[in-house]
């Protein structure tokens, strides 16, 4: 048969290696709407080099569409490598900010979250404090998931970024 | 250095990358750069509308193998070159696209005649570029002009605001690019080679797959060696047609919805399916799971997102074909495929291409068939969309590559005329028709004028049947034979129309009129010229696999 075996779908985490140019984030964003691949999460900043930035992307689909995703991608002009951290392994980050109440119940709560993961109070009000969390993809959504029990007022996130950990040149 | 305006360092740049011809129409945004084309040594053509310019650059490039070019203005200058672009895109003809944009300090402000062009091109360009700065300009052109030609090829566009194109730079136009991002594979892997030649070596029952990237790379000699050692059955695509001699024996037609039952059946039936430069687009495969069910598979292609992005491949190979093929043609060794080929003969003679002939009526296939017979198998035949392109595919018979070119991917109407315009223009001693439909014709049909100041003598066969029938076809198959919206009622009298423009032509209603017309449109050598084919209305394309389905539920001519 000369189709492809269905396979399950997975999450990848990419990270994209792009000339640091006008533009270049609409051609990335605009290629996953195009051609109907979905987007978990990007980050994108500056690199130890000027001209080049780091888009971090968490990518799902079967094997198929995991692969045409980063055939695509580097088919892109702007797009200089890109690396499969899944394959490669890595460490992430992602950065949550929480307005949860400031009662004393709440922080009673909060008390063994905080002891467990890395979070800190960045900023208290009479009614009011802030949260920042900062910990892997994985984490995240875990301390989410608990703090929705305490009570979020709002809550502001970012995507993930990832570093292979690998040295550069292995 | 004398400093020059960006204007002119654009003109300066086409004549330094060899163009020959620019198409384009001008408007506000881009005054400065026709005031610069005013200069140039290469010809301006001036279109009647921004759409057949971008066709005429295709047909310019397909008919060549070089890069065509279109200088067009802002807003709806550059809008009403998308279509052609994304035609362009998906065919991978290369170009270069100039628009004109506003001024750039008011790009964002809803200025008069401003569109978001790079946005609205993003997805159909192989890459496009909004000049901010002038002293990026030289690198941007050189980029242009190398990213559209080489990997594989496509449109690239370069918006370019009216100001940035007044502001001067001393312009010093680079001998080369170094883009980090797009270093394409030329060189196929030697290893993978070996595995295909061991593959070939082991087929009982191989069946060579071509499409447009043969064309495009120039291999169409590589191509028939190939076939020719290995002793196999070579379909072609719609693209690909021309990349083996219409007559050549182990040429077994187009394969796919309206391609031959033998070359369907071949590859059904086939244990090695060799694909070189072809995609498995849905009109070719039908049903991805019934599609060559017993084969391996073998792809090459110079576009690693090509290989495996609808079928499993068993030997991939990326890399230019024309030197992929090279390499395997020193490998190779002939096959035993005489039963094989006995077995296609036999179904060739069971199910030859056939139509009934039978009334009076002029039958679309025999007008495609004289036209063959008088014009030549050495024409450039350009086509529109719909029944006459596919029986132009099926009947009209091509020595060689670059002469059949037709819009595949899109399915552009209005493609044609324009495309066979811009092919007269690189050709202007050769034989070039446009076989087109009375639906077709009319969406560009402007540029009669065209033709007509530059005396281009094309000839536009229409395949008039007053309907737009491939529409109608499918409507009496699929749809109760409920004809909405796609009979022509209104249709003008092309002749005459064309008369109106300056140019020439006749109708032809009776089947025993055809040749005489199509003998007397040869003698015609200064202006275009209409043979409009009055035919029997409700013809349809046979053989067909219904959209999705596969080889098993081929329908051929009751």
């Amino acid at each position: 048969m000369a189709v492809h075996d269905a396979t399950p779908i997975e999450q990848r985490v990419l990270s994209v290696l792009v000339e640091n140019r006008a533009g270049v984030l609409s051609h990335v964003v605009g290629l996953f709407s195009a051609r109907g691949f979905n987007i978990d999460s990007l980050a994108v900043g500056e690199t130890e080099d000027p001209t080049m930035s780091r888009i971090t992307l968490v990518a799902q689909g079967d094997a198929k569409t995991l692969e045409q995703i980063k055939k695509q991608l580097n088919k892109l002009i702007d797009v200089i490598k890109i690396q499969d951290l899944t394959d490669e392994g890595y460490v992430d980050r992602e950065l949550m900010l929480v307005k949860i109440k400031a009662t004393p119940e709440v922080k009673k709560s909060l008390a063994p979250l905080m002891s467990q993961y890395q979070m800190k109070i960045i900023e208290e009000g009479p009614k009011v404090m802030t949260l920042e969390c900062t910990e892997s993809r994985e984490n995240i959504k875990k301390i989410f998931e608990l703090l929705k029990t305490i009570g979020i007022e709002e809550i502001a996130q970012t995507g993930t970024v990832a570093l292979s950990k690998k040295a550069p040149k292995e | 250095m004398a400093k020059i305006t960006g204007a002119q360092a654009v003109v300066e740049a086409f004549t330094k990358e060899g163009v020959e011809f620019v198409f384009g129409l001008p408007g506000g945004a881009c005054l400065p750069l026709f005031d610069a084309l005013y200069d140039a040594k290469f010809k301006v053509i001036l279109v009647r509308h921004e759409q057949g310019a971008v066709h005429m650059a295709e047909g310019y490039a397909r008919a060549t193998g070089r890069p065509g070019v279109v200088v067009v203005t802002s807003g709806p200058g550059a809008t009403n070159t998308v279509t052609g672009i994304a035609d362009a895109y998906m065919d991978s003809i290369p170009l270069v696209v100039v628009t004109g944009q506003v001024k750039s300090y008011l790009i964002g402000n809803d200025a008069f005649q401003e569109a978001d062009v790079t946005g609205i091109t993003r997805p159909i360009t192989k890459h496009n570029y909004l000049v901010k700065n002038i002293e990026d300009l030289p690198r941007v052109l050189k980029e242009a002009f190398y990213i559209s030609t080489h990997g594989r090829p496509g449109p690239v566009l370069i918006d370019f605001p009216s100001d940035v194109s007044l502001m001067t730079l001393d312009f010093d136009y680079p001998d080369a690019v170094s883009i980090r991002g797009f270093k394409p594979t030329v060189q196929g892997h030697p290893g993978q080679i070996k595995k295909a030649a061991k593959l070939i070596a082991e087929s009982k029952k191989p069946v060579v797959y071509t499409g447009g990237g043969v064309i495009i790379a120039g291999a169409s000699k590589e191509l028939i060696t190939f076939v020719e050692k290995i002793k196999a059955p070579c379909t072609n695509t719609l693209m690909g047609l021309g990349g083996v001699p219409g007559t050549h024996p182990l040429f077994m037609g187009m394969l796919g919805m309206h391609g031959t039952v033998y070359a369907n059946r071949a590859v059904h039936e086939s244990d090695l399916l060799i694909a070189i430069g072809a995609r498995f687009d849905d009109r070719v495969t039908g049903d991805l799971k019934k599609f060559a069910p017993h084969a391996k598979i073998i792809h090459m292609d110079v576009d690693p997102s090509a290989i495996s992005k609808n079928v499993k491949v068993d030997v991939p190979i990326v890399g230019d074909v024309k030197q992929i093929l090279q390499e395997l043609n020193k490998l190779v060794s002939p096959a035993d495929t005489k039963e094989w080929l006995a077995s296609v003969e036999q179904w060739r003679k069971e199910s030859p291409l056939r139509y009934h002939d039978e009334d009076g009526l002029i039958r679309p296939q025999y007008a495609i068939q004289k036209l063959c017979e008088i014009l030549g198998s050495d024409a450039i035949v350009t086509t529109d969309v719909g029944q006459h392109q596919m029986w132009a595919a099926q009947y009209y018979q091509l020595n060689g590559p670059n002469q059949f070119l037709t819009s595949g991917g899109l399915g552009t109407m209005g493609y044609g005329f324009p495309a066979a315009i811009g092919a007269q223009f690189a050709f202007p001693k050769k034989m070039v028709v446009c076989i087109t439909g009375d639906g077709s014709i009319q969406m560009n049909i402007q540029e009669m004028a065209t033709a007509v100041v530059n005396k281009l003598p094309v000839k536009i066969a229409i395949i008039n049947n007053n309907y737009l029938g491939m529409v109608r076809q499918w409507q009496e198959a699929f749809y109760r034979h409920r004809y909405s919206s796609s009979e022509m009622s209104g249709n003008p009298d092309f002749v005459k129309l064309a008369e109106a423009y300056g140019g020439t032509g006749v109708r032809v209603t009776k089947k025993e009129e055809v040749e005489k017309a199509v003998r007397w449109s040869k003698t015609i050598t200064d202006r275009p010229c209409v043979l409009d084919f009055i035919v029997k209305e409700e013809e349809n394309v046979y053989p067909m696999i219904p959209a999705g389905r596969s080889f098993e539920e081929i329908m051929d001519m009751a």
